[in-house]
C-alpha cells in the first residue's frame, strides 16, 4: 500500500531523515518509534504531503507521488496531529471543521456525513455546534478522527495520537482506532514515542534513531523482548520502568 | 521505616480556586506525611496533584483559598509563616524541580551562575566559594565537563542537561525536602532514565525525603518507595510503591487496567468507569 525507497530530508545542513527504505501492506498497522529528534514525524510529514523538500521515491497503493500532492491523494491519505488543542482551529464549531473537508473535495450530503462522523467516533449530534473550547482534550481528539476519516481515506496516518491524553481517556482513542480499522479496512501508520502505545496498536514497527530505521521488527519479537538493536533494547528496558542498580 | 518524626505533615489541606464561573475545589482535605522517603503522588490531570505540592511552598496565586488543620514543616507552620520566613524555606528547606528546564530556568545567565546564586541565596559565601560549589555540584550530577557547562546558556544545553542543571540548583543549597513535579515528562525515556538515577542517587545518598508527582504510574511504582493516588482533589488510597499492581481501590485498579503493554494487543482496553461515590467520602 505504502512503499518507501532512500527517503533524505535535510532541513539546512541537518540530516533529518537519511536512506530511509519501508514498507506497508494494505490492512497493516505499522507503528514508527524514537526519541525526539529521531525523524519520526517528519517522515509522516513528508508521507502525508506536508513537507515537500524530500529525495528519493515513495509509492501510495502502486503509484508513484511527488512532493505536491493531488485532492484525489488527500481523499485517500489523512493525518491525525498529536496536539488536540493545536489542530482545531479555535473559532471554528466542530460543524465547520468538518464541513471544510467536505466543501474542498465538493462531496454531497454534508449533513449526512457530519452526523456519520460524529456518531462513528462515539461523539453523536449534541456535539456539533460546539467550540473547541467547549471540549475535553479526548473529545477534541475525536473531532480531529471525524475531520482525518469525514472523506473515507484508506490510510490514516497518527502522530502522537494519544500523548497529549490522561491514560484513562487514552485508552477510550486507542479503542476507537482499533475499531475503526477493523470497520473500514484502514491502513494506519502511528508514530508515538511510547512503545506500549505501538505494540497495542499495531503488528509491525521500525525503529528509529538520528534519522535512519535502525530496526524494523514484528510485534511480537517486541512482545518476547528480543529486538536485536541495542538501541531498541534500550528503548525497551526503559518502557517497562525505573531499574534500581 | 518510617521516621518518628515526619519532615512535613499534612492534614485536611483543602485548596479552592475563585474563578469567574464560581469556586472550583482542587484539592478537598487531604492528609499525608513525608519522611525521608521517596514518596508518589500519582493522579490524571486535573487530580490536584501539583497544586498540592505548590501548596506546601505556598506558591499559588492570590485566587487560591488554602487553608489546613495542619501544614508542618517539622515544627515550623507554614500556613502561618509569613512571607520573609517563607523565603528562607524555599530553596533552603524545600525546593522545587519543574516539568521543563526551558521554562524554569533564566535564559539569560549562563548555567552555572544561576546554581552559584542558589547557593549564594542561603548561605554567606564569597563568590569564589560559590562558584566552586557549583562546578562540584555539575560534576555531582554527572556533567562530564562542569567547567565548559558551567559558561553555557540554557539554549546551548540539551533537555536531559538542562533537568540536570535543575536538580544542581535545587539541591546545591541541601535542603530537607525536594518536591519534583513531573521532572522527566518533557525529556525521551531514555534520557529520564538516566535523569532519575542521579536524582535518585542523590536524595539518598543525602538522605532527603522527596515527594515526586507525577501521572506515570508504572513510573512512580519502580521509583517510589510509597505512592498516593489522588482524584479529584482527594486520596483514593495509599500503597506501598512495590504492591501498586496489588491496589483495591477501583480507580487505581481503572487506571492500570487502562495502560495499554505490550500484551494488551488485540484487545478492547477496559474504560475507566468514574464512581462518584468515591468523592462522596469527605463531603
Amino acid at each position: 500500500m505504502i512503499s518507501v525507497r532512500h527517503l533524505d530530508v535535510h532541513f539546512g545542513q541537518v540530516r533529518a531523515v537519511s536512506d530511509v527504505s519501508f514498507d506497508v501492506a494494505a490492512g497493516d498497522t505499522f507503528g514508527l518509534v524514537g526519541e525526539s529528534g529521531c525523524g519520526k514525524s517528519t517522515l509522516l510529514r513528508v508521507l502525508s504531503g506536508l513537507n515537500r523538500h524530500w529525495t528519493g521515491a515513495i509509492e501510495v497503493a502502486g503509484r508513484a507521488v511527488g512532493p505536491a500532492r493531488d485532492k484525489a491523494f488527500h481523499r485517500r491519505v489523512q493525518m491525525v496531529f498529536q496536539d488536540p488543542f493545536g489542530s482545531l482551529h479555535p473559532r471554528h464549531t466542530v460543524d465547520r471543521a468538518l464541513a471544510e473537508p467536505i466543501a474542498i473535495h465538493g462531496l454531497d450530503d454534508a449533513e449526512g456525513r457530519i452526523a456519520r462522523a460524529l456518531d462513528d467516533v462515539g461523539l453523536g449530534s449534541r456535539f456539533r455546534f460546539r467550540y473547541p473550547h467547549q471540549l475535553s482534550g479526548g473529545q477534541r481528539q475525536r473531532v480531529a478522527i471525524a475531520r482525518a476519516l469525514i472523506l473515507e481515506p484508506g490510510i490514516l496516518l497518527l502522530d502522537e495520537p494519544t500523548s497529549a491524553l490522561d491514560v484513562s481517556i487514552q485508552a477510550e482513542v486507542l479503542n476507537l482506532l482499533a475499531r475503526l480499522r477493523a470497520a473500514r479496512d484502514l491502513t494506519l501508520i502511528l508514530v508515538s514515542h511510547n512503545l506500549a502505545v505501538v505494540a497495542h496498536l499495531c503488528n509491525r514497527l521500525a525503529v528509529m534513531q538520528a534519522g535512519t530505521i535502525v530496526e524494523e521488527m514484528t510485534i511480537d519479537t517486541l512482545r518476547h523482548g528480543k529486538p536485536a538493536h541495542p538501541y531498541s533494547r534500550e528503548l525497551l528496558d526503559a518502557s517497562l520502568g525505573y531499574h534500581r542498580s | 521505616m518510617m521516621a518518628p518524626a515526619p519532615l512535613l505533615s499534612v492534614r485536611n489541606l483543602a485548596v479552592r480556586f475563585a474563578t469567574p464561573t464560581g469556586i472550583v475545589e482542587a484539592v478537598r482535605g487531604i492528609d499525608f506525611d513525608v519522611g525521608r522517603e521517596r514518596l508518589g503522588i500519582v493522579g490524571e490531570s486535573g487530580s490536584g496533584k501539583s497544586v498540592t505540592g505548590r501548596a506546601v511552598l505556598r506558591l499559588l496565586p492570590p485566587s487560591a483559598a488554602v487553608t489546613a488543620d495542619r501544614l508542618a514543616l517539622g515544627d515550623l507552620d507554614l500556613l502561618g509563616a509569613d512571607v520573609s520566613t517563607m523565603r528562607g524555606v524555599r530553596g533552603r528547606r524545600v525546593s522545587m524541580i519543574m516539568q521543563d528546564p526551558k521554562f524554569s530556568l533564566n535564559p539569560v545567565m549562563t548555567v552555572g551562575r544561576q546554581i552559584a546564586e542558589a547557593y549564594r541565596v542561603h548561605h554567606r559565601v564569597s563568590r569564589r566559594e560559590a562558584t566552586s560549589r557549583a562546578l562540584d555540584m555539575l560534576a555531582d550530577v554527572r556533567i562530564r565537563d562542569p567547567r565548559r557547562v558551567y559558561d553555557l546558556y540554557p539554549h546551548e544545553v540539551s533537555g536531559g542537561m538542562g533537568q540536570r542543571v535543575m536538580i544542581a540548583m535545587m539541591l546545591i543549597p541541601e535542603p530537607d525536602l525536594l518536591i519534583a513535579d513531573e521532572p522527566t515528562s518533557a525529556l525521551d525515556v531514555t534520557v529520564s532514565m538516566q535523569v532519575l538515577a542521579i536524582l535518585d542517587d542523590l536524595v539518598s545518598r543525602r538522605g532527603m525525603g522527596l515527594l515526586f508527582i507525577s501521572h506515570d504510574l508504572n513510573l512512580v511504582a519502580s521509583f517510589c518507595d510509597r505512592v498516593l493516588v489522588m482524584y479529584g482533589g482527594q486520596i483514593m488510597e495509599t500503597l506501598a510503591a512495590a504492591s501498586l499492581h496489588a491496589a483495591t481501590h477501583p480507580y487505581t485498579r481503572g487506571l492500570l487496567a487502562a495502560l495499554p503493554t505490550l500484551d494488551t494487543a488485540g484487545r478492547d482496553l477496559p474504560v475507566l468507569t468514574r464512581d462518584p461515590a468515591w468523592l462522596a467520602r469527605r463531603a
